[in-house]
């Protein structure tokens, strides 16, 4: 059976003019983002139950009244979709100039999380400044949430619900809300109080799918003043078995922050509160920077070569005087698997036994 | 694991035990409340009302170290309601009729009085698992942990072989590795065992294989694990020991013996990142690299085997592992340490293993794949045991097993059960987290004392406790809590200066020489001011 075929069996919508063919149970804007179609969203997370919540996504579609949200409305075979009609564009650039009136026009920088930026690459897109509708603001800052972790600057916050979905249908945790209703709408925790007061577990989860920066990743936006160039190297994290795929945020030499891949293997996008925040280990002032040898029942520096000679001298000296069962290795199983391989090589290399074992029975 | 991360979205029934998958693979258990959302019934068997008790629809609240009881009596129930997966029984297992047999005598009131789980819950547990059309098991050190580890891991296996929830999405038997890359270590051969790639050391092909590889004759018998190898240094039969990137005095039981073990040694090498608390009682200590600073591959719990990256450089002289390895090698006169980088390595790896046969530093790079990945080109292997099993056979043969008691049970001296695990924001002995901002949560070890026990026993919440086993003692600070049921205390093992692990490790599984972290018993008393010291 050709692909062609398969093809010509879904059924099809008109999107600006083309026929395109779609799978049943598929929304218009999926539809629509595989072919490509910039339509704007804020209130948006593939991840999460569709809202329809901030109406940027409104499409014109034939014989229907008024635009219709895209992220919530079904592909029905037939239907004929606009996208980017001259109305649906006002009526965007409108409920933009809404949402930007009420917001600070601090700078948000991309510290702030992994989709901190996307009302500002909107805000550009459309130009808009929120001049014509300034006035009253909605949402207040938690300036007495002192946690470390996530910046709750809400002032910045435009109701999405990201964080409260994210929470809940993605963690199971529960710990953000919605309170008050219309104009007074404020993201909260139960009895509106601290995160730590609430079951939050720091996940960091709704820093990273907030779309304005309301929500920060706070141990990262230490770094915001750092000039230097923010570059994210793919890796995987470095605590339990998982194996979440993770970039590592650098500024020069220094690891500034952790941001979750949301096409990591194994996590699809999510983190716990270690894999997010405690990465600081690694440039920390306890690390051992420099090799040590006991001497005069001390621990010295020495340089690589004398540390190295008096290493190997010592398990040399032990197989010699006690044979090379008196010899034994313990492999890592935090370390990468050229750690092991080269260790396991070593042992068997050297002295021709099976003596090395790894960290899983304790 | 037998199945996928992915998978974990799938089942229609989900059974765990002996895992706090909220704490300890808190994205693990993201997956699963995808699962949940879709209307998938989840069963968790565990001693403390942990997090995942709290969302279950079944829970099972076990004594410690008894869950051969509740798994026996479970497969009673399956079995006498004829629930049994026949046509799965007769196409891929073995000795099922014995087992059936067997089990007849051990019934849901026969496992209660053992596990203290109600029999009706046994029942509906049972019941619910054997009903789904897909059930996956998930379970950790809670399960294996014990002196009957290999057991409870093999009473598992016959729930699994019975129902036939195996070998499809959102099934199998699934353990979750603790650390990033426990699954990589023994890949890469770190295994008294097994060579690389799980080769094993008794079969003469591998032995010439890896003889003609690494230049010299090998044994061909097992070596010993780290437990038997700590032995043997008190005893005076080991002389030298190298440790990578392990706090063993920390994380392993019985601090005492395992310090006196080390202290032994005329020659203890420590590589690590932070001069840690086994570091200290070194000879020689060798800086690594850490994570963040290095080039290389994991592998993670479901065999996906993951590039890791360097994006800052390592601090002062740190330097990776295997430069470290090959230049303490070429220092004992072996060759074939010749890498100038860590995909060298990988590649030889890669080379030797027929499990990674498919795989190299490129492609690794590229993509992320679920080994056996037997030839170049090969999509990877995310599920397991699809057509059949790993034994000559290729069927699954069910065990017949008995319940037997943990090495220690409670008497009129040590009247108190003590389990261990880990908490959330720590992680093992804390040489990472607790530099990383994590003590913001967990400035301290406490010990989980139910509410009325902290009445009964005469000790205050907040206040200090001295609590001691056979092996040691520790004073830690008391929180009274109804996660820990009335008789049992839990602590983590992470705390360098109050070791619950000093405590711990009173027997080994007999099979995998694995430490019964798990179950130990204690006697609590409130600590007085100004008392001694604790030795």
């Amino acid at each position: 059976m050709s692909v062609t075929s398969v093809t010509s069996e879904l059924p099809t919508l008109e999107l600006d003019g083309d026929h395109v063919p779609f799978s049943l149970g598929e929304t218009i804007y999926e539809v629509a983002q595989r072919h490509a179609c910039e339509i704007p969203t804020l209130c948006y997370d593939e991840r999460l139950d569709p809202l329809g919540g901030c109406r940027l996504c409104v499409v014109e579609v034939e014989g229907f009244r008024s635009p219709v949200a895209s992220c919530t409305t079904k592909a029905v075979a037939g239907m004929k979709v606009r996208t980017s009609t001259d109305a649906v564009e006002k009526h965007r650039r409108t409920l933009l100039e809404l949402v930007v009136s009420e917001n600070p026009k601090a700078r948000i920088d991309p510290l702030r999380g992994a989709a901190s930026q996307e009302l500002t690459v909107l805000r550009n897109r459309y130009d808009v400044d929120g001049s014509r509708f300034e006035g009253k603001t909605s949402g207040s800052t938690r300036h007495d949430d002192k946690n470390p972790f996530i910046a709750r600057d809400y002032d910045q916050c435009i109701s999405c619900y990201r964080c409260v979905r994210v929470c809940a249908e993605r963690e199971g945790d529960y710990a953000i809300s919605v309170m008050n209703r219309g104009f007074d709408t404020q993201i909260t925790t139960e009895f509106n109080g601290l995160l730590d007061d609430s079951d939050c577990t720091y996940c960091g989860q709704c820093v990273q799918t907030c779309p304005t920066g309301a929500l920060g990743d706070a141990k990262a936006m230490r770094a915001q003043d750092d000039p230097a160039p923010l570059k994210a190297t793919r890796s995987v994290c470095s605590y339990c078995g998982v194996g979440c795929g993770v970039d590592l945020l650098s500024k020069g030499d220094k690891l500034v922050g952790i941001r979750p891949a949301r096409d990591g293997g194994a996590n699809a996008g999510a983190l716990c509160v270690k894999g997010q925040f405690a990465f600081d280990f690694v440039q920390h002032s306890d690390r051992l920077t420099e090799p040590l040898v006991r001497k005069d029942g001390e621990l010295r520096p020495v340089s690589w070569d004398e540390v190295l000679d008096r290493a190997a001298a010592g398990f040399a000296k032990a197989a010699k005087d006690h044979g090379r069962h008196s010899v034994y290795a313990v492999a890592s199983g935090r370390a990468p698997h050229e750690s092991t391989y080269t260790l396991q090589k070593q042992i068997r290399g050297a002295f021709g036994t099976n003596y090395i074992d790894n960290c899983s029975r304790a | 694991m037998s199945n996928p991360l992915s998978d974990m979205e799938e089942p229609d029934v989900i059974f765990c035990i002996g895992t706090n998958m909220t704490e300890c693979h808190p994205v693990a258990a993201t997956r699963l409340h995808q699962a949940r959302r879709r209307g998938a019934t989840l069963i968790v068997a565990d001693p403390r009302r942990i997090t995942l008790a709290k969302r279950a629809d079944i829970y099972l609240p076990l004594k410690v170290g008894t869950d051969v009881a509740l798994l026996l009596g479970m497969a009673h129930v399956i079995a006498r309601e004829g629930l049994v997966d026949s046509a799965f029984i007769e196409s891929r297992t073995l000795e099922a009729d014995a087992f059936l047999e067997h089990i007849k005598a051990f019934t849901p009131e026969w496992a209660e009085g053992i596990c203290e789980v109600p029999a009706v819950d046994i029942e509906r547990a049972a019941l619910a698992y054997a009903r789904g059309r897909r059930g996956a098991v998930y379970y950790t050190l809670g399960i294996t942990e014990h002196i009957c580890g290999v057991d409870n891991v093999q009473s598992l296996c016959n729930l699994v072989l019975m129902t036939g929830h195996i070998g499809r999405a959102g099934t199998g038997i699934n353990p979750m590795r603790g650390q990033n890359n426990i699954q990589g270590a023994g890949d890469a051969g770190g295994l008294p065992n097994n060579y690389p790639g799980f080769q094993s050391v008794e079969k003469p092909e591998f032995q010439k294989k890896f003889s003609a590889l690494y230049g010299r004759q090998i044994d061909g018998e097992c070596g010993i694990t780290k437990v038997r190898a700590l032995e043997y240094a008190v005893d005076g039969k080991m002389n030298a020991m190298l440790i990578c990137g392990e706090n063993t005095l920390v994380s392993d039981p019985d601090r005492k013996h395992c310090e006196k073990a080390l202290r032994a040694l005329d020659h203890l090498v420590v590589v690590d990142i932070f001069l840690t608390e086994t570091a200290e009682l070194a000879d020689v200590v060798l800086p690594a690299s850490a994570w963040g600073e290095t080039d290389g591959v994991y592998a993670n719990t479901e065999r996906r085997v993951q590039r890791v990256r360097a994006a800052v450089p390592p601090q002062g002289q740190a330097k990776p592992e295997w430069w470290i390895m090959s230049q303490l090698a070429k220092r004992l006169g072996v060759s074939g340490f010749e890498y100038e980088s860590a995909a060298d390595v990988f590649n030889e790896l890669c080379e030797v293993s027929p499990i990674y046969k498919g795989l190299n530093w490129e492609r690794a790079g590229a993509a992320s794949y679920h080994w056996p990945v037997p030839y170049d080109g090969h999509p990877g292997t995310p599920r397991l045991h699809e057509e059949t099993f790993p034994s000559k056979t290729g069927r699954g043969t069910f065990k017949r097993i008995e319940y037997r008691e943990p090495a220690e049970v409670v008497d009129d001296e040590y009247p108190v059960w003590l389990t261990t695990g880990r908490r959330l924001q720590h992680y093992h002995t804390r040489t990472m987290t607790a530099r990383a901002g994590m003590q913001y949560f967990v400035p301290e070890e406490t010990l989980e004392v139910h509410p009325k026990d902290v009445e009964a026993w005469g000790l205050t919440d907040g206040g200090k406790v001295r609590m001691a086993s056979r092996r040691g003692a520790v004073e830690l600070t008391v929180e009274a809590t109804d996660r820990s049921p009335r008789g049992t205390v839990f602590g983590s093992f992470g705390f360098g200066d109050t070791a619950v692990d000093d405590l711990t490790g009173a027997g080994y599984d007999p099979v995998t020489e694995t430490a019964e972290l798990k179950v130990c018993v204690v006697r609590l008393q409130p600590a007085v001011p100004y008392s001694e010291p604790v030795a």
